[in-house]
């Protein structure tokens, strides 16, 4: 499979207000994007439009994921055919404990597939192996999902999540924001693991300091809802140093075409 | 090319709420004896003259009767609770309507329609297709039909067997606690109940016997324009453990059918009852018509020290809920409980709750209840925790908990707390909550369609109550919900 994802012309937003206003966009298997750009920027809108969020209506444009309209999908269908969101803010889901819900999010997965159910001892067995990925104590897995975690934990869940779920294309929403050194590391490291030929990774991101550990094939710098800038590794390093404000400077000027 | 993304929004999924599956809502084709409708001494004579009861029987109903037609006069049916409805006429009801074969001796002889009836209701009654574990007593419109297991547990001296056989068998228990907590003077429905109640069942568990299985008695009303109006009495003797549960369920008709029983449960010193409630009559349809009136008073009395009282009730049916079990705790150190789920979707009301009446010493009680409202469903919560001047060092803590579920239901609370002495403590809490976009949207992300996402919530929010329940009931109430709330998003 070639094309993971295409993002053509690309124009959505809320009631009244546009914020992605012409993303072109192309991912491939094995590859991990970085999408960069300053907060209100449309960053985290993408992230959820790919996933589906009722909340953002897309105007123009088309999406083609695994060769099908992507946009003709319900979330549900999204998730079950491999897109995974880790979410910015993960919410909270009180009095369902996290080894259930996690349990039932893949068997949902595993029977779109035409995979039999994990019956609770072999979805133990899977859990286990997951968690020592990101460093996470069995105990939260009785505790409702994300109740009561702190920022650092709900995004260990979110990555423990996307290991459990397999995604074959995986779209973090600034899961480094808000972590400790250490804590970025043990997130990167369980990214990194899920690399492979077969899967794509789009990392939505204010800072680089993520892609020192993650190293992306791409860098895209999202400004006023669109892509202002395409490049390689070091467009980030460039970020870094010299800000976005250099970008808004010459803002009009067009975007490199990602080929 | 505009295209709207995803759907729908919360509001419109769970609106959905309303398409509730009833797999219970059909009639069986049975031969029944009715007596005609309304109610005058005429028929209550004719209603006891058919059960050959005693005079003492008699005499309590048409006291009941008396005191009932004194209220009606007066419009005195109560008005305080959070439910609208069409005015009742009491006239057009019939009192009494039973299947013409009756089970006589064994349940060999219960008609096979009624047997074949109860076991699409999941209640097999035949000897081989038994619940292991369970006895039950099966109420078939105004009479029991059979009860299971009683042989067996007339070994431990337990007595289990329909109303009408008791007052046969054990009069003299019946004369002494019948009314002893739900007084025919109680409320304008007890009164009802008390001068036409038809059957139900009775329990007797004698001094430090534990009951060895779960008992339960299964309502089922089926014929049209019928009331129902049974009336169930559970005397746990000293030192003794029971644990009882009932389930309910009715045709689907258009017209509103009126059911009205009364509940009663002694505990005697060290005494420990656990009454269980899975309610699933019939709700109505989506409009709103049709559906049972449900008009309940169950109320326990911890007479023995050191006694306690559990309630566990699961509402998901009636049109009309209006129940409030509750324990009068007696005797020193007694201890009363209340966990409640109500689930009200379509046009469905219900006003529930419990009271709990601290008369003892040290005495303790807990509530929880839990209210789900979807549809334009209103659920209230009314309770009375009172605290007695003699009750020193009682213990009360509540927690009332509400779940809307769309932008049109309501949930309401009306806790009264009344403490008349200062050693007392008491405490209240409450929380409102609903199911967020974003909550809903995280589930579907990882996979799970809106209507699981839905289930798995709410039956989080009730996850406390159902552990209360006896195993298998507790599986079956988690069904339940997953049935009302099917077909709830698309």
């Amino acid at each position: 499979m070639s094309d993971m994802l295409t993002i053509q012309g690309l124009w959505a937003g809320v009631p009244g207000k546009d914020i992605l206003k012409g993303i072109d966009l192309e991912v491939r298997a094995g590859e991990v994007h970085a999408v960069m750009g300053p907060n209100g920027s449309g960053k985290s809108t993408l992230a959820q439009v790919l996933a589906g969020h009722p909340a953002f209506t897309v105007t123009r444009g088309a999406i083609t994921y695994l060769g099908r309209d992507l946009l003709a999908m319900p979330p549900e269908e999204r998730a079950r055919e491999g897109l995974f969101l880790a979410f910015q803010y993960p919410v909270e889901l009180p009095g369902v404990a996290n080894a259930q819900f996690l349990k039932a999010a893949v068997n949902e997965i595993r029977a779109h597939r035409g995979l039999e159910e994990l019956d609770a001892m072999e979805f133990l067995d899977l859990l286990k192996d997951k968690l020592a990925l990101v460093d996470m104590d069995f105990g939260f897995m009785s505790r409702p999902v994300n109740e009561g975690f702190s920022g650092g934990e709900k995004k260990r869940n979110e990555i423990l999540q996307m290991a459990l779920l397999e995604p074959r294309l995986a779209i973090l929403d600034e899961t480094d924001s808000g972590l400790d050194i250490d804590a970025l590391k043990v997130v990167a490291g369980g990214i990194n693991q899920l690399r492979r030929p077969d899967n794509a990774i789009v990392l939505v991101t204010h800072y680089q300091r993520m892609l020192n550990y993650v190293t992306p094939d791409r860098v895209h710098v999202l400004a006023g809802g669109r892509i202002v800038r395409s490049g390689e590794r070091d467009l980030a390093q460039t970020l870094e140093a010299r800000g976005y404000d250099w970008l808004e400077a010459d803002g009009a000027a067009p975007a490199e075409v990602s080929e | 090319m505009a295209r709207e993304q995803g759907t729908s929004r919360t509001a419109q999924r769970v609106e959905e709420l309303a398409q509730r599956a009833y797999p219970y809502g059909f009639v069986t084709a049975v031969e029944s004896e009715s007596m005609p409708p309304g109610l005058n001494e005429d028929i209550i004579r004719a209603i006891s003259a058919k059960k050959r009861e005693p005079q003492f029987m008699l005499d309590w109903r048409l006291r009941a009767y008396r005191h009932w037609i004194t209220l009606e006069r007066a419009a005195a049916e109560p008005r305080w609770a959070n439910i609208t409805y069409p005015p009742i006429d009491y006239q057009q009801i019939v009192y009494y309507s039973a299947p013409k074969r009756k089970a006589a001796a064994s349940l060999d002889e219960v008609d096979p329609e009624i047997l074949r009836t109860f076991e699409r209701l999941g209640i097999p009654l035949e000897e081989q297709k038994r619940l292991t574990g369970v006895a039950v007593d099966a109420v078939f419109d105004s009479v029991s039909v059979g009860t299971t297991f009683k042989e067996k547990l007339a070994e431990l001296g337990i007595i289990f067997c329909s109303f009408s056989e008791a007052v046969q068998e054990h009069p003299a228990l019946v004369e002494r606690y019948l009314g002893s907590v739900v007084p025919h003077t109680d409320n304008f429905f007890a009164a009802l109940n008390s001068a036409v109640f038809s059957d139900g069942s009775f329990c007797y568990v004698p001094k430090g016997v534990r009951c060895p299985m779960e008992l339960s008695t299964y309502f089922r009303i089926n014929t049209a324009g019928a009331g129902q109006f049974e009336r169930t009495l559970i005397v746990a003797d000293e030192g003794s453990t029971v644990s009882y549960l009932e389930g309910c369920t009715a045709p689907m008709r258009d017209e509103n059918q009126l059911h009205a029983a009364v509940v009663e449960l002694i505990a005697l010193e060290g005494a420990q009852i656990k009454y269980s409630t899975i309610q699933n009559w019939y709700a109505g349809d989506r409009e709103g018509k049709g559906g049972i009136f449900n008009f309940v008073t169950k109320r326990g009395k911890c007479l023995g020290a050191r006694s306690r009282i559990s309630w566990t009730q699961v509402e998901t049916g009636s049109a009309i809920t209006w129940k409030y079990p509750s324990v009068i705790l007696q005797g020193d150190d007694s201890v009363g409980e209340f966990y409640s789920v109500a689930l009200t979707a379509n046009h469905q009301q219900a006003d529930t709750g419990t009271k709990m009446l601290h008369i003892g010493k040290r005495t303790r009680s807990t509530i929880v209840s839990k209210g789900i409202s979807a549809g334009h469903g209103n659920n209230t919560y009314r309770g009375l925790v009172k605290v007695l001047p003699r009750a020193t060092g009682a213990r009360n803590y509540t927690q009332c908990d509400s779940m809307l579920l769309g932008s049109r239901c309501g949930a309401h609370t009306f806790p009264y707390i009344e403490v008349a002495n200062s050693s007392s403590v008491v405490e209240h809490e409450a929380s409102t909550r609903k199911i967020s976009e974003d909550q809903l949207f995280y589930c579907r992300q990882r996979g799970l369609s809106g209507e699981n996402a839905i289930s798995m919530m709410v039956n989080g929010f009730c996850k406390e109550i159902f552990k209360n329940l006896p195993m298998e009931f507790a599986v079956e109430a988690t069904r339940l919900l997953n049935v009302s709330l099917e077909g709830s998003v698309g």
